[in-house]
């Protein structure tokens, strides 16, 4: 076949460019190399100079992983079949976003998202931080770049995306397409961004270790980090279940799976984190479990990070045919957490606790709630790992899933959820429960009445129904309380308490939003685990039958459609409350030829109260199979999430953290007299 | 439209990913069902990855279904139905691990951890308590330098400043 002159031309220079991009990596690689070394030398000597080369060194280094990142886009967006990584994950007649989503699609791709993301966190702490003790910035940094050079050589020397393929296919093998969905397109970049994000704060924490001090200045610096991971982390995570909600066909949100299980350890972690550095940057005390939970919180974004690319936990026995990735993720994990809790053994104890409070105080409270936290995550960590251990150790082989992790974890984050209102509400220092629960009280009052009211209601219904919204009445009813409290303390005119709102400072707000966030999410999952319909049958166009008290479905018709890169088998549904129309669903069945592959696309009637979902089957001799559910309250769990990310990123507006990062710098004006 | 619907369900036949649960497979007992419904949850599809038997479309899963129906429809407990599917399939196939042996370990790991947690909170609380007021750590010759640009005097040199404190 005979190519234009201009297409030849065209596809020599995207050739080129795939080289490029490596060449890019490789030189992205040295540039961290630099960036670890030099700096420690220079804080060790005392050379400001050398502690400088952090700051050029990181931009260099993010500016090179992006033009390797955009080379490998551009592969797949071409759909240069010559690359091995495009022909095995990508198809010419994916739609555009998929070409896109591809490139983090599969292993390679992904680990190269995630050194961007690392190199891009560098550079961020480089324009941000130039407020810091450069001791301080070039320690930090050089310690991300010591992260960084490690995965870049994981790349380069056991994941290379870019390596070409001989001879060249005519059409890829595509994506799967299970993967191939909007929500799940933009999980694993968010999902990175809080993974990463949180190296920001281990490195923060080995620096002070290096460095020998920890105070409340430095609490401010990491806390923002630490908060813009952590809401990146919440959206990643609600992505992923609001996925497998509408996608995998059952409605499922959550299986503890040890896919799940990785995001969700190092968010434990995180928000325990967050909490803790709070007590250090507000009263400089609980300073070395902050920096320990700073360290475990990124060694478990590793640990997650291990468990997926590994796929140790799938099988023992895959990873051992394929060892070498694996055993360099678990090189990385034991060379950064080991040497980070080593430094930590040897250094932590040189850091004099002070600031004094009495036993009943926000510190207090605040310590329970990094207990609780922290017992979850371990609790998580042991029912993940278990059964590798229990193969490895007892010659047992068991599962561990679901119905272990509810009744195993649950209690920590209920137990939790319920003393928040009361530590939120405590002042620092000194407090009397008395005080808060009468200020509390009406929020209590709602919270019983509602819980009593559900427990008649459903009479004898899961234990979770009616605790759950108890606890969740509980939660909003004391977010409401403490936030009317420091908006009017007392009886004052309209105008005033406006003001009041308007001046709240932004981590006031971020907190009242977060935990507000947290209670809508503890409804929605009591609702829906606790009252859920479900109604299966086989069915033909023209039935009509109920699938709840208020809810009934019209078969209307069946068809076969035809999309960009799938056929698929489509029914159409009225919906019908109380009897009358209210909706119209069109549930179907795709088959992606180029993968073989069939996948079940719901339809669902979203609602603020309920969804209705609806999945089609295979067709049988009498009929279709049609499983429809009513889940209540369904939304509410990922609209609790978005809240509390909103929270999250309320709270990075906060005066406080944009003065410490010297955004908003005041001259120094040397004082009269 | 019949037609329609019997090409494509031919084509795809290879990976015909039925519905978890068949209605065919559904007791008529509805009690029974529940019962049926809450062991599938806890019992996992041995082809798949961590999914039970409740939400799996793999044909084993459905056998595995249909077998613990069967159980029930024969009278049997939820424990004895439990043991049966034990027995053939291995300690493997339950989602929940038994709450026995080297298994005790996950189970009373939490409320353990728990309570040594507590008994240091608590020993670390009363040692706030009872610790003198916060003493703010001396400045290093970096802030003193800054400190004197913003005030425009000389602080006290060091060894003076910690001799008045004391």
């Amino acid at each position: 076949m005979v190519l234009p002159g201009s297409s030849v031309t065209l596809a020599a220079r995207w050739q080129v460019t795939v080289e490029l991009g490596h060449f890019a990596l490789i030189l992205a690689f040295l540039c961290a190399l630099v960036q670890c070394t030099i700096p420690l030398i220079g804080t060790q000597r005392g050379w400001v100079s050398w502690m400088r080369v952090v700051a050029p060194a990181s931009f260099a280094q993010f500016i090179l992983t992006a033009l390797s990142f955009a080379a490998l886009t551009n592969a797949f967006i071409q759909s240069d079949f010559s690359v091995s990584l495009v022909a095995t994950n990508s198809h010419s007649a994916k739609p555009l976003l998929y070409k896109l989503s591809g490139v983090w699609g599969n292993h390679e791709g992904s680990m190269l998202l995630w050194v961007l993301v690392l190199s891009l966190f560098s550079c961020l702490v480089a324009v941000f931080g130039r407020q810091l003790p450069v001791h301080l910035k070039s320690l930090t940094l050089a310690v991300q770049a010591a992260v960084s050079s490690a995965f870049f050589a994981f790349i380069l020397f056991t994941s290379n995306p870019f390596e070409r393929r001989f001879p060249v296919p005519f059409e890829g093998a595509g994506l799967n397409p299970l993967l191939q969905d909007p929500g799940l397109a933009f999980h694993p970049p968010f999902l990175y961004m809080g993974y990463v994000g949180l190296s920001v704060s281990f490195s923060f924490a080995v620096a002070a270790l290096l460095r020998g001090r920890v105070d409340a200045a430095w609490a401010r610096w990491v806390r923002p980090w630490t908060l813009a991971s952590w809401v990146f982390l919440t959206i990643g995570i609600a992505l992923g279940s609001w996925w497998a909600y509408y996608e995998l066909g059952w409605g499922g949100w959550w299986f503890w799976d040890p896919v799940e299980n990785a995001s969700f350890m190092p968010w434990l972690f995180a928000t325990a984190l967050l909490h803790s550095a709070t007590v250090t940057e507000k009263r400089e005390a609980l300073r070395n479990w902050t920096l320990l939970l700073a360290i475990l919180a990124f060694s478990f974004s590793l640990l997650g990070t291990f468990l997926v690319r590994s796929g140790i936990i799938t099988s023992v026995h895959t990873f051992a045919s394929d060892p070498g990735r694996g055993i360099f993720i678990l090189a990385i994990l034991l060379v950064f957490s080991g040497g980070a809790l080593c430094l930590y053994g040897w250094r932590g104890a040189s850091m004099v606790p002070s600031g004094a409070f009495a036993a009943v105080s926000r510190e207090t409270a605040l310590i329970a709630n990094n207990l609780l936290l922290a017992v979850a995550a371990i609790v998580v960590f042991l029912g993940t790992f278990w059964p590798l251990a229990a193969e490895l150790i007892f010659g047992r082989t068991l599962s561990v899933g679901p119905p272990f992790f509810n009744i195993a974890v649950t209690p920590f984050l209920a137990a939790l959820a319920a003393i928040l209102p009361i530590g939120a509400a405590l002042p620092w220092k000194r407090g009397a429960i008395t005080v808060v629960l009468w200020r509390m009280r009406m929020a209590l009052a709602a919270s019983l009445l509602s819980g009593v009211a559900v427990l008649i209601y459903q009479s004898g219904g899961p234990v979770v129904g009616w605790l759950g919204m108890a606890i969740a009445v509980w939660l909003a009813g004391g977010v409401l309380i403490d936030f009317w409290q420091r908006v009017a303390p007392r009886r004052q005119e309209l105008g005033v308490t406006l003001r009041r709102v308007i001046g709240l400072p932004g981590s006031e707000w971020g907190k009242a939003l977060a935990h507000g966030g947290l209670a809508i999410t503890i409804a929605g999952i009591s609702a829906i685990t606790a009252w859920e319909t479900e109604v299966i049958r086989t069915s033909n166009p023209g039935d009509h039958y109920q699938i709840s008290g208020q809810y009934g479905l019209r078969f209307e018709r069946a068809d076969t459609v035809a999309g960009p890169n799938y056929r698929a088998q489509q029914a159409e549904f009225t919906l019908l409350a109380d009897g009358e129309p209210v909706a119209q669903l069109f549930p179907e069945r795709r088959f992606y030829p180029a993968s073989g592959m069939t996948t079940t696309e719901a339809a669902i009637d979203m609602g603020f109260l309920r969804d209705v979902y609806v999945v089609i089957g295979d067709p049988q001799p009498s009929g279709v199979t049609v499983k429809a559910y009513v889940k209540p309250l369904a939304n509410w769990i990922w609209l609790g999430a978005i809240v509390m990310s909103l929270g999250g990123l309320v709270s990075l507006t906060d005066r406080r953290y944009r003065l410490a990062a010297g955004q908003r710098r005041t001259s120094f004006v040397p004082a009269q007299g | 439209m019949r037609f329609a619907w019997l090409i494509c369900g031919i084509a795809g036949l290879a990976f015909s990913a039925v519905l978890a649960v068949e209605p065919g497979e559904i007791l008529s007992d509805p009690e029974l069902e529940q019962r049926a419904r809450g062991i599938s949850k806890n019992l996992r599809c041995l082809v798949c990855q961590n999914e039970s038997i409740d939400e799996s479309h793999a044909p084993l899963a459905g056998d595995l279904r249909i077998l613990v129906r069967e159980q029930l429809a024969a009278g049997k407990s939820d424990s004895e139905v439990y043991q049966y599917v034990t027995d053939r399939y291995g300690e493997f196939v339950l989602l929940k691990p038994l709450a026995s042996g080297s298994n005790l370990i996950i189970y009373l790991a939490g409320p353990i951890l728990l309570c040594f947690a507590l008994v240091a909170a608590a020993v670390y609380v009363v040692r706030r308590q009872k610790s003198p007021m916060a003493v703010p750590s001396p400045l290093t010759n970096e802030e003193r330098r800054t400190l004197e640009k913003i005030t425009g005097s000389r602080l006290k040199p060091r060894g003076q400043q910690d001799q008045e404190r004391a």
